[in-house]
């Protein structure tokens, strides 16, 4: 009997071990996942990473695979961001300027109060589609580390050009937004 | 007059509930935070308690807008009541294991090692050598 508990005993210690091992085998495997924009930074081929989201600027949703066959600018903001209200201005102009080519430019308000992405939308005359990602449910998986961020994809889906950190600024990054849309576009650059 | 006084006790308090949500950008409770999320959120909150909502009316518009990762404690019903009662379940069975370790040693100590009888006297080439070392010790 005496030797059944401790068999037992050891069964039980054994099964901890390796549960706690299995666990520390899965998070270094799954657990330190990059997000897009790393992958994209190593010169990897990345897939823009999908996602189905509702939209602000009208009813329904919108997802990444609507988007096939447009080159797509995706931004990531929010209402209470500073550096996304200098910014705004210049994304719409970029819509309207290359929307006849088959761009998008795609808003995603991450973190928000609905009002008052829309009341955002409303003060800076925003046409482009924006969708809301309240849980910030995409930043994980397209590396997003602040706000506002700035990715391209062209027409097959794929990731191009740079990620821009930060508002597409005139002087500061307005090459690397250029040629972002240019890529995007299947321009030569 | 009594049912007003009631009434203004039992009206949430923003201080509570910047402690009970958490900013989604920084992951830590509102009342600790100064990101500009949270400052919104601090701001909405005491707006919804000027217009008289009800504790769980902004705590319900709150996880509407961000999701439940914005209350600090996870909710004591669906698939977050895991987050309660897992815990409980690996104390329960920890404490279990314990004990039946600690039995089974018990056990072990307390009873005979198989047929071996303990010897009732010491071997007598022992006994003769431990009584000459205690004659030289008392010499």
């Amino acid at each position: 009997m005496t030797g059944t508990v401790q068999r037992v005993g050891q069964a039980i210690a054994l099964i901890g071990v390796a549960a706690l091992l299995g666990l520390l085998i899965w998070k270094v495997a799954f657990g330190n996942e990059d997000g897009a924009a790393d992958d994209l930074a190593r010169g990897e081929v990345v897939t823009a990473p999908a996602f189905d989201l509702d939209r602000l600027d009208r009813d329904g949703t919108l997802s990444m695979a609507e988007l096939r066959g447009k080159a797509v600018v995706v931004n990531f903001w929010a209402s209470w961001c500073i550096p996304c209200r200098d910014e705004a201005p210049v994304l719409q102009q970029t819509y309207e300027r290359y929307r006849d080519q088959g761009l998008v430019v795609l808003g995603v308000d991450v973190n928000d109060f609905r009002r008052d992405a829309r009341s955002f939308m409303r003060k800076f005359g925003l046409t482009y589609p924006v969708v809301y990602d309240g849980k910030g449910s995409t930043v994980g998986k397209w590396g997003v580390r602040g706000f506002p961020e700035t990715f391209f994809v062209d027409r097959s889906g794929k990731l191009v050009g740079e990620r821009i950190s930060g508002a597409v600024d005139i002087e500061r990054n307005r090459d690397t937004f250029e040629r972002g849309v240019a890529l995007a576009l299947g321009s030569k650059q | 007059m009594l049912a007003s006084a009631a009434t203004a006790a039992a009206a949430p308090n923003p201080a509570d509930l910047e402690a009970e949500l958490v900013c989604p950008t920084c992951d830590t409770t509102l009342d600790q935070s100064n990101a500009p999320v949270a400052q919104r959120m601090k701001q909405i909150i005491r707006q919804h308690l000027a217009a008289g909502w009800t504790e769980a009316e902004i705590k319900a518009d709150l996880v509407d807008q961000f999701g439940s990762g914005v209350l600090a404690e996870p909710p004591k019903s669906g698939f977050d009541l895991l987050a309660w009662l897992l815990p409980l379940g690996l104390l329960v069975a920890g404490a279990f294991g314990v004990g039946i370790v600690a039995w089974g040693w018990s056990r072990r100590r307390d009873a005979p090692d198989g047929d071996e009888e303990p010897p009732d006297r010491l071997d007598p080439e022992l006994e003769r050598r431990v009584d000459a070392e205690l004659e030289r010790y008392d010499a």
